[in-house]
């Protein structure tokens, strides 16, 4: 067991990973000499070359599109999208190939691709560097996406990922690269990639959520405990497909949920939630679906963010709503 | 006629007029004085300098060949279309008037090459071993592709334009990335396929970029087709496309795209270009598409009688015909052959078609995933069942 930060424990996923397989590459723009933006894959290039951390062009359909072709030629490529807001470039790759080559070949072409996303505010960015855009990949057939919330995660989840024979959206929450948490250095005590987990028990009301949301959850619970309130928290960790068994099976004892995550609401992945919760434990539900959301505006400039982004005060008060109901 | 405008290239205050551009586009009607030709359309022979040596090993028995290839590319394209009509296939993308291109290149890869077709490559696909039959899958709706992908080296069809040029520059990455390029034996290329109208995208200009950037064995082969379509070349660009090349850092021909022996020549050599670590190379088929852009379109909205006609003249198939008959003293009864050929072929893509099964609904929730998903799988349990509650009701009614 070893504490480091979400950073760190990203490097150290990678690092395994391509130790363990030589066909794993990452690319991306700025990936080796640099070390990536965020130096998620700081010192790679120059252990494992120049071959394998690929300084790509500046050019986020090409590095989709050749991490496609690089992996009909046998390849795992891991690409790396510098922020989230810089990935519609890639998209058509991502949505018109990357997702339904498998599925067109009728499984004859898998295309085992990871395509790492730092994503989300917080960070007093400038206008698309701080979006978060993961249901617009939960929609597309054919992808699985991901998101991490803790070192632990982080360190796991990518080579889960990366093992994977379906293309993963990876997203990484970006403003949580440099807190620190404990890493279990065995693979035996991590989840599944697509498994949801319950990161703290209670019996008062449930909250599902996920990526940089989760720590703000966690302390919206803590300050509700001394309430009296006991709120369970589920960090959903995958988001497509979604685990949804975890949330079904807290709110049929709870009775209450409450959906947060920092991206618009509309068509988003706490409306998948909300609906289909709502689906299956009608009768269970002592309150409506509550939702902590963004707004349905682009992401705002970046002196409003704290208005913006859901924050702990946000969060208790759905969850006065909810339990008022 | 407008008066031409003075105009100097780079200078903003001047611009070319619609006929300047054009007439720099198109040059003159054979497509150019850089123009590679080995077989005039009047079945002449031709020399070239540079490009003769890569046919030197060319035999009557490879040109009879190669005409067999031709007409039977034509004829299943012809019989796509029939079916089509005939309501068969909900839709068929025609290659008439490319079929030399397709021919010509194709027979220049070896079976170690890779190649990523666009979505009118039947062609090509011919010469990579692909039977017509499982192209039909694609038109009727049945699949979206049956070959054997990996030993025909022959990717799946791509439709959204354009993309496919990315995915090759990556598979040919990897190429040299396994070192399979450096020797003229034994090296490896890939080849790419799109048409004129793609060169508009961004994904081609970023695999140009690409292949450049990590000197890629890639073939970019650029069939020039006039139209994208009823969008003309002159909407697409101001220079002719095969001088594009030189901005990205690699040579560019432009071919006759209707001389089978010209594209088998010129595409020999840019892949010797790949092997031996000269990649890549960008290749301009100066062709012309006979029929429509699909099934679903109407050419003459939007072109002239006159260009079809024109373009008639130059047909692919009859220049070699004439060449093998009056060059090489072929006897009718050969050309009797390959048209029984050619019918039979037609007769056995309409049976096999109008034979093809419907896919049963479980084929629907198939291989979207390689681990499982809960969703998908409960939706396919559900549908199942409910499909299955219907039985017994047809034979009923």
């Amino acid at each position: 067991m070893s504490t480091t930060t979400m950073a760190k424990a990203l490097n150290d996923g990678l690092r395994a990973a391509m130790e363990r397989d030589p066909k794993v590459l990452i690319m991306g723009e700025d990936v080796g000499r640099l070390g990536g933006v965020f130096r998620i894959t700081d010192g790679l290039q120059k252990d494992f070359g120049e071959q394998r951390v690929l300084d790509t062009p500046l050019s986020e359909s090409g590095i989709i599109g050749a991490a496609i072709g690089l992996a009909v030629r046998g390849f795992r490529p891991v690409c790396e999208i510098q922020f989230d807001g810089f990935v519609f470039p890639g998209f058509d790759q991502i949505v018109s190939q990357l997702a339904k080559l498998r599925y067109r070949t009728q499984g004859a072409v898998p295309v085992p691709v990871v395509v790492r996303i730092p994503f989300g505010g917080g960070i007093g960015a400038v206008e698309h560097h701080s979006e978060s855009p993961e249901s617009l990949f939960a929609h597309v057939a054919g992808l699985k996406v991901v998101a991490c919330a803790t070192p632990a995660d982080a360190h796991w989840m990518i080579q889960q990922a990366i093992a994977c024979d379906d293309p993963v959206i990876f997203f990484e929450p970006k403003r949580r690269y440099w807190e620190k948490g404990t890493v279990d250095p065995d693979l035996g005590a991590a989840p599944p990639l697509h498994s949801a987990r319950v990161v703290r028990p209670g019996s008062t009301l449930t909250i599902a959520t996920y990526g940089p949301m989760v720590k703000t959850c966690l302390e919206a619970a803590t300050a509700a405990a001394e309430d009296g309130q006991d709120l369970e928290v589920i960090d959903l960790r995958t988001l497509s497909p979604l685990d949804l068994g975890p949330v079904a099976e807290s709110v049929r004892r709870t009775g209450r949920l409450v959906v947060v995550s920092e991206a618009p609401s509309e068509s988003s992945i706490t409306s998948e939630v909300a609906a289909r919760i709502q689906q299956e434990c009608f009768f269970s539900l002592e309150a409506p679906v509550l939702r902590v959301t963004g707004f349905d505006t682009p992401y705002p400039p970046s002196r409003l963010e704290d208005d913006y982004l859901p924050d702990l005060d946000r969060v208790l008060d759905a969850v006065d709503r909810s339990l008022a109901w | 006629m407008e008066e031409p405008q003075a105009w100097v290239p780079g200078d903003p205050r001047s611009r070319p007029s619609r006929d300047q551009v054009v007439a720099g586009l198109k040059g003159v009607d054979e497509g150019g004085v850089e123009l590679v030709q080995l077989l005039t359309p009047e079945g002449e022979r031709v020399h070239h300098e540079h490009f003769d040596r890569y046919t030197a090993d060319v035999t009557l028995d490879d040109l009879k060949s190669l005409y067999r290839d031709l007409v039977l590319v034509r004829r299943a394209d012809r019989e796509g279309n029939s079916l089509q009509r005939h309501g068969e296939l909900g839709i068929w993308v025609p290659l008439l008037g490319q079929e030399a291109a397709q021919v010509g290149s194709g027979r220049a890869l070896r079976p170690s090459d890779m190649c990523f077709p666009s979505y009118r490559e039947h062609g090509v696909a011919w010469t990579r071993g692909v039977d017509p039959t499982e192209l039909l899958g694609i038109f009727r709706g049945t699949d979206h592709g049956s070959w054997d992908f990996a030993a025909r080296r022959f990717h799946p069809y791509t439709i959204v334009i354009g993309n496919q040029c990315l995915n090759a520059a990556g598979y040919a990455m990897g190429q040299r990335f396994e070192s399979k390029v450096g020797d003229r034996e034994t090296g490896e290329a890939t080849i790419c396929y799109f048409g004129d109208g793609a060169t508009s995208q961004g994904d081609v200009h970023e695999g140009f970029v690409w292949a450049a950037a990590y000197d890629a064995p890639l073939v970019f082969f650029c069939q020039n087709n006039q139209w994208a379509i009823s969008v003309p070349l002159e909407r697409q660009t101001r220079v002719p496309l095969y001088q594009r090349a030189r901005g990205y850092g690699f040579p560019g021909v432009r071919v006759d795209g209707n001389d089978v022996l010209a594209c088998l020549a010129v595409t020999r050599w840019a892949l010797d270009e790949c092997r031996t670590g000269n990649g890549p190379v960008l290749i301009e088929a100066f062709t012309y598409r006979m029929d429509s852009h699909t099934t679903s379109d109407d050419a003459t909205r939007y072109r002239l009688a006159d260009e079809v006609e024109l373009w008639k003249l130059k047909d692919p198939i009859e220049r070699v015909r004439v060449h093998l008959a009056r060059r090489h003293g072929v006897e009718q009864e050969f050309f009797e052959a390959v048209d029984a050929e050619a019918n039979e072929l037609g007769e056995r893509l309409r049976a096999f078609c109008r034979a093809m099964p419907q896919p049963g609904p479980e084929r629907m929730f198939s291989e979207v995933y390689a681990d499982a998903s809960p969703q998908v799988d409960a939706q396919r349990a559900e549908y199942l069942a409910y499909h299955a509650s219907f039985a017994g009701e047809e034979e009923q009614a």
